[in-house]
């Protein structure tokens, strides 16, 4: 039974964190495969969700259902805003002026939370459940890997519909691939790119929800790790792929999980450095990502 | 319906267009020609509203449609079919059409289109549910002209249909042309293959670095020796 208890504590950590990160890629792989931007600012949409769970969850007596929807609409809310105010002005420009918008964006609300709130570390109210066991046959597994497992799968489940039964999905999809080409069939531009931008918000939304519920807590920088993530998923699971950018996400996951199984009690701080060094071997042979999205050079 | 008054278009410091004039009235088909570069591409695209002239009016039903965005333009009863197709790769044959009725909102005449279109091209009938990438040229040209058709345009600019496409496949398409054509709908064709498109327009324009050089009748015009000449030879 040992192995097999193993196994299924492998496969939840692992999905459940790869779920995670998946929906953390996908959120940056809707805005670049439209846009071919990889939005920095993203992160600071984590930040966005999780201030809000602090600011709002220490009002009594909300359910925390209702703190953590208020939570996800602030962050699509500061998405659309992020994209009409920062980005829509430099939407013709260079590739380099809107990558460095982002990060401008991302200085701002990080350097905007620390005046307005606190440059501290900030304990968030989470509920009980995040921290509760259950007990399978034995088994003790974390609750909040349970949920975390199946809200992503279900958000997945509930975006590839939108995408593939939806008129405004097909026009996402259309948009990453001809974005001119969208234009020409009547389609609006700036409906399309704000619609990205506002599930990108929503998906931040969640993933700030399940990053501090791991953590308990808040801080300026909150951002920095999921943005990282969510890159690097995005990257090895093939630029522009929304599918790779899930790939990604579960892959980069299961070798997180797997080497904190596997490697031995000193080397353990250094997994990251063992995860980064995978993905640099992936990409060393595989440059252009695990899937090979539709490669269109061309942008706005 | 549509009217082109000494349009100037510029990249950077070329000049692609210098001084077009052009018109098409309801009914027609308008044949655009000329070699590579001369600006015939740019003209539709121009129209279409993702270049914008320097100088010169464009006008469709009396309405100035210099300066809206695309999607604007095309809503007013333009549709364009591109160079190179530009059909999406990654979604199916029946996604790629669906979109082409994005701007309408009968959604009970956009599924009678959609099955017109299936008999019409019944190619495209048979891969519906294929990703349009993985289509032949000849197929996507097929899939690029029914989503144009499929906003019920007033106007379809059909950019080099032809291109690129075995013989056979240019007979049908050029048939397919003259069809549409006779159910109504106001063409304005663009081509490099002079012959075929003198065939079926009524009129054509010969456009050279940017200027047009000759204009007329589409039966007319074949006969002119020197129309031939200008076509090969360039300005003197």
């Amino acid at each position: 039974m040992e192995a097999w208890t193993q196994i299924l504590q492998f496969l939840i950590n692992a999905l459940s964190l790869g779920g995670l990160y998946a929906l953390m890629a996908l959120g940056l792989a809707l805005v670049y495969s439209i846009l071919r931007l990889v939005n920095f600012a993203y992160g600071e949409l984590v930040m966005v969700g999780g201030y809000t769970l602090l600011v709002v969850g220490q009002v009594a007596n909300i359910p925390w259902l209702i703190v953590a929807a208020i939570a996800i609409f602030a962050a699509v809310v500061a998405s659309v805003l992020l994209e009409r105010i920062a980005f829509r002005p430099v939407r013709h420009a260079s590739p380099n002026t809107m990558l460095i918008t982002s990060f401008a964006v991302s200085a701002l609300l990080q350097n905007a939370a620390l005046l307005l709130i606190s440059p501290r570390t900030k304990a968030v109210r989470i509920p009980s459940f995040f921290i509760e066991n259950i007990n399978l046959g034995g088994l003790l597994i974390a609750k909040s890997n349970i949920i975390t497992m199946v809200v992503s799968l279900a958000l997945l489940g509930l975006l590839t519909l939108f995408l593939t039964r939806t008129i405004m999905g097909s026009a996402l999809r259309a948009a990453a691939d001809d974005f001119v080409m969208t234009q020409l069939l009547g389609i609006r531009a700036n409906q399309v790119i704000a619609t990205a931008f506002a599930i990108s918000g929503g998906l931040a939304g969640v993933v700030s929800l399940f990053w501090i519920g791991r953590s308990g807590s808040v801080v300026p920088h909150i951002g920095l790790t999921p943005v990282l993530i969510a890159f690097v998923a995005l990257v090895i699971g093939g630029m522009g792929s929304l599918t790779g950018a899930v790939i990604g996400g579960y892959t980069l996951a299961f070798v997180t999980v797997t080497l904190n199984t596997l490697l031995p009690q000193g080397l353990l701080e250094f997994r990251q450095a063992f995860v980064f060094g995978i993905v640099i071997l992936v990409l060393l042979f595989r440059p252009q990502g695990l899937i090979s999205g539709m490669q269109s050079t061309e942008r706005l | 319906m549509l009217k082109l008054d000494s349009v100037h278009v510029r990249y950077g410091s070329i000049t692609a267009l210098r001084g077009v004039s052009l018109h098409v009235d309801e009914g027609e088909i308008v044949g655009l020609i000329g070699v590579n570069g001369a600006g015939k591409s740019t003209t539709l695209m121009t129209v279409a509203g993702v270049l914008r002239p320097a100088e010169g009016s464009i006008l469709f039903n009396g309405e100035s449609i210099v300066g809206p965005q695309p999607e604007d333009i095309v809503r007013k009863g333009i549709a364009l079919v591109p160079e190179e197709r530009r059909i999406f790769p990654g979604l199916t044959v029946a996604e790629n059409l669906k979109l082409g009725a994005a701007i309408r909102s009968d959604r009970v005449e956009v599924e009678r289109d959609l099955e017109k279109m299936c008999s019409r091209f019944p190619v495209l009938a048979d891969r519906l549910g294929q990703a349009a990438g993985t289509l032949s040229g000849g197929e996507q040209q097929q899939l690029a002209i029914a989503r144009g058709l499929m906003s019920r345009p007033l106007l379809l600019m059909l950019d080099e249909p032809s291109l690129g496409l075995a013989p056979r496949l240019v007979d049908e398409i050029f048939e397919l042309v003259v069809q549409l054509h006779e159910t109504g709908v106001t063409i304005l064709l663009v081509e490099q293959n002079v012959e075929r498109a003198l065939e079926i327009s009524d009129r054509a324009y010969l456009l050279n670095t940017g200027l047009v050089e000759f204009e007329g009748a589409a039966r007319e015009l074949r006969e002119r020796v020197d129309f031939a000449s200008a076509y090969f030879g360039g300005i003197d």
